[in-house]
């Protein structure tokens, strides 16, 4: 193709003309990648499939109408879907036959297809590249569960599927009253350690900063960094673990302000209490370069303990499955408290629904979608997912007695301990996504630049009233 | 045959002019619609005049954004014109000339085609391999190569270099291609100049800036509009190798990476549209003004 540069028989501006247009056509197009804009809500009235409701049927679906579902390939693999609950949907439903695909882009693949008024019918919305959820439920692109929640449980006799929850597992899926997704998975967040190495050195859990940050000394004497994250991709798990902090000080509340927008929510004294005690670990205690590593980078050099603490959910453990060595025992332990005067104590913790699943509302068959969720809901689907992707489920006590995984027992241990203090945590970074991106940025400079708290909670509440502010954000709130 | 001409040149347009409607007049039509609104990327779409760009005047990221494209405007088309120029004319020239025939340096050939290599990786993968490069730790390759007694250097982590690497990594890519082109261009300079200087007594460094560069002129023009065209995007680098995707604290944001975020994250696809608009008429000056300047050289020439 070089060649045509240089014949002299292509006029030179002709070829200029053709190199400009070649960027604007390179340009990104809004209007094109979101495909037909808006021709989803105009065309909504397309054929849905019902059937007739009865004791069998509680959401009156279609037994011979197909599902489409598409899940995300991620942390929990696609195996629970495949090998689980497609099967035992099918067990039920012989007739109705599952379409299944997994995408690692489910915003990019999907959003496109809702605004084309053609949605698959059930979906699992996450990732980094998940849609805003908030706006699609403001689009009322989002099947009611209302229903759902109503019906009887698959394989728990005597209940509804509401009731075989943990408790704020539906609320967590809630906006403005009604619920429109699943958070099926139940993650425990807190510090993860290999308990192979703790033994080893006779280091014991910190309940209290103090001692917190006295082993974090011995443990930086024994040529091993004591707390560490990935700036580059994972410094939401950092904020996580900052406001876990700020709401053991000072409550729940103190979240529920932030996600509420409130003036003035960020500069509470438990937020500043909490970004000076862990801005002090930063320049103690991480290592710089974590700045620039991506989270599987560091996640590996835990398992190669060169990292002691690491903050992260319960699928750590899934995720690191197959970079683990043997002799490496995932635990967690809680937070340890900031002050002496904590209104939480030591063992509470931060234990929430994750992972959306929801039905599309203009989808081809919303009922068989919800019923999909009816099926993955049931006991036998939700141990089988736990066997699986080493994540406990909503499910309220599907997997006890069972013996899977050490993080899993450690995991389920933290949450008998903790008892009644287990709280959901924050809801912004899924409800205002520019938010979510602030907070990065600032825990980002708290930890590696210097760990100046009131510079934190500063940006943060500028960055949270600018949200208020802006008109074009959907707003939500909690109490 | 002249009957049959026009049908002829129509049935040859038909196609690609309906694609050309289909898939870049009507998206920017419909970039310019949606960038007066505030619309979501879902649900219905309100219109609020002019507020998406009032917004822009305000944000920061915005000017900071503009600044690295402009960055990126400046530097890789000259970075990487010399740096290919100087090897074309090493693989071509260099090697003075025998028997009546200029070559290149000894082993030229080669070097051609690995010079060609870069190009003929995905952008994605490129940039996963240079994340490793500038790996901030030991385990980073630049890192592993400096002295133990070294600090390492955070490179992407840095917000004083992390756009500099970007442009690295631009050039490192871009090279390759503008090499071959501008081979092929010496390629088509008679060798009879070339033998007239070097009997006349010419060295090497001025056959390359007296004969060399004023023939080549015109293909380094072609590869200055595209140049500064992928300086517009960097997307996917940025995307891909950078802290917290455009960080730290937008020391790497590019326009194209703000548009893709606000469509598709942060459920502002009014505002991206409105950024949209802005890169359009941003390349639409570049290509205006480079036409400018050429058409001016011909005049003269």
């Amino acid at each position: 193709m070089t060649e045509i540069f240089t014949q002299p028989a292509v006029d030179r501006r002709t070829l200029l003309r053709r190199a400009a247009a070649v960027g604007l056509l390179a340009t990104p197009a809004v209007g094109m990648l979101s495909a037909c804009v808006g021709s989803g809500s105009d065309d909504s009235d397309q054929e849905q499939a019902t059937g007739t409701k009865s004791a069998d049927n509680p959401l009156g679906i279609d037994p011979k109408a197909g599902v489409e579902i598409v899940i995300f390939n991620g942390g929990l693999g696609t195996a629970y879907a495949t090998d689980v609950d497609t099967p035992l949907f099918n067990k039920k439903w012989p007739d109705a036959k599952i379409t299944y695909s997994a995408t690692e882009q489910i915003s990019t693949v999907i959003q496109p297809r809702i605004n084309a008024g053609n949605p698959p019918d059930m979906i699992n919305n996450s990732g980094s590249n998940l849609m805003d959820f908030g706006a699609i439920v403001k689009a009322g692109q989002a099947a009611e569960l209302t229903d759902l929640f109503a019906a009887p449980s698959l394989d728990i006799a005597g209940k509804t599927v509401a009731e075989t929850l943990v408790p704020g597992a539906i609320e967590q899926g809630t906006y403005n009253g009604k619920p429109y997704a699943v958070n099926y998975s139940y993650t425990v967040f807190g510090l993860w350690y290999n308990k192979a190495l703790f033994a080893k050195n006779n280091w014991t859990i910190p309940t209290t900063w103090a001692d917190f940050t006295a082993l974090c000394d011995k443990i930086k004497a024994a040529g091993i960094t004591p707390f560490g994250y990935a700036g580059a991709n994972a410094s939401y798990y950092m904020v996580r673990a900052l406001l876990t902090s700020a709401g053991k000080i000072g409550t729940e509340q103190v979240l529920k302000d932030i996600d509420n927008l409130k003036p003035g929510a960020w500069q509470a004294d438990a937020i500043k209490q909490a970004a000076q005690a862990w801005g002090e670990i930063g320049n103690k205690y991480i290592n710089k370069t974590f700045l620039g590593l991506k989270h599987t980078e560091v996640q590996l050099q835990q398992n190669q303990d060169k990292v002691a603490f690491y903050p992260c959910g319960s699928w750590l453990e899934n995720e690191q499955a197959k970079d683990t060595p043997p002799g490496f025992e995932y635990a967690i332990a809680a937070y340890p408290s900031v002050t002496a005067s904590d209104k939480l104590p030591a063992t509470a913790i931060n234990a929430a629904a994750g992972e959306i699943y929801f039905a599309a509302a203009k989808g081809k068959n919303p009922q068989g979608g919800k019923e999909y969720l009816r099926t993955m809901l049931s006991k036998e689907a939700a141990l089988g997912f736990t066997k699986l992707t080493k994540s406990l489920t909503v499910v309220a006590g599907a997997s006890d007695g069972v013996t899977i995984s050490p993080g899993l027992t450690s995991a389920n241990e933290a949450v008998t301990k903790a008892g009644k203090d287990i709280f959901m945590g924050y809801l912004f970074d899924t409800w205002y996504k520019k938010l979510d991106d602030e907070s990065r940025g600032a825990v980002n400079d708290l930890m590696f630049k210097g760990g100046d708290a009131q510079k934190f909670c500063d940006r943060m509440e500028k960055a949270s009233q600018a949200v208020a502010a802006d008109s074009s954000i959907t707003k939500f709130t909690r109490s | 045959m002249r009957r049959g001409k026009y049908p002829f040149i129509i049935g040859f347009l038909i196609v690609p002019v309906a694609l050309y409607c289909t898939f870049v007049v009507a998206a920017y039509l419909q970039t310019f619609q949606l960038s007066l609104s505030s619309w979501s990327g879902l649900g219905p779409i309100e219109y609020v005049g002019f507020d998406n760009f009032t917004k822009l005047w305000h944000d920061e990221l915005f000017w900071k954004s503009i600044r690295h494209n402009i960055f990126l405007l400046v530097l890789l088309p000259i970075v990487t014109i010399i740096l290919a120029m100087v090897f074309a004319f090493l693989l071509n020239v260099g090697g003075g000339h025998r028997g009546g025939t200029t070559r290149g340096v000894w082993g030229s050939k080669v070097y051609r085609v690995i010079f060609f290599f870069p190009q003929l990786l995905a952008l994605a993968i490129v940039a996963v391999i240079f994340g490793r490069v500038f790996g901030p730790d030991k385990s980073g390759m630049l890192n592993g190569l400096f002295p133990e007694s070294w600090k390492p250097w955070l490179f992407l982590a840095d917000e004083r270099y992390a756009m500099l690497c970007i442009l690295i990594v631009l050039i490192w890519q871009a090279v390759g291609f503008y090499v071959v082109l501008f081979s092929a261009g010496m390629g088509s300079i008679p060798a009879e100049i070339y033998e007239a200087a070097a009997l006349d007594g010419a060295t090497r460094i001025t056959l390359f800036f007296r004969i060399t560069i004023p023939l080549l002129w015109n293909t380094v023009q072609v590869a200055w509009v595209y140049l500064g065209i992928a300086a517009f995007d960097a997307f996917a680098l940025v995307n891909i190798m950078t802290v917290d995707r455009g960080g730290p604290n937008g020391a790497s944001s590019v326009l194209s990476l703000m548009i893709y975020r606000n469509a598709f994250e942060f459920s502002q696809a009014g505002y991206a549209s409105a950024l949209g608009v802005v890169l359009f008429f941003l390349t639409l000056t570049f290509a205006a003004l480079t036409l400018r300047v050429t058409r001016r050289d011909s005049v003269e020439a």
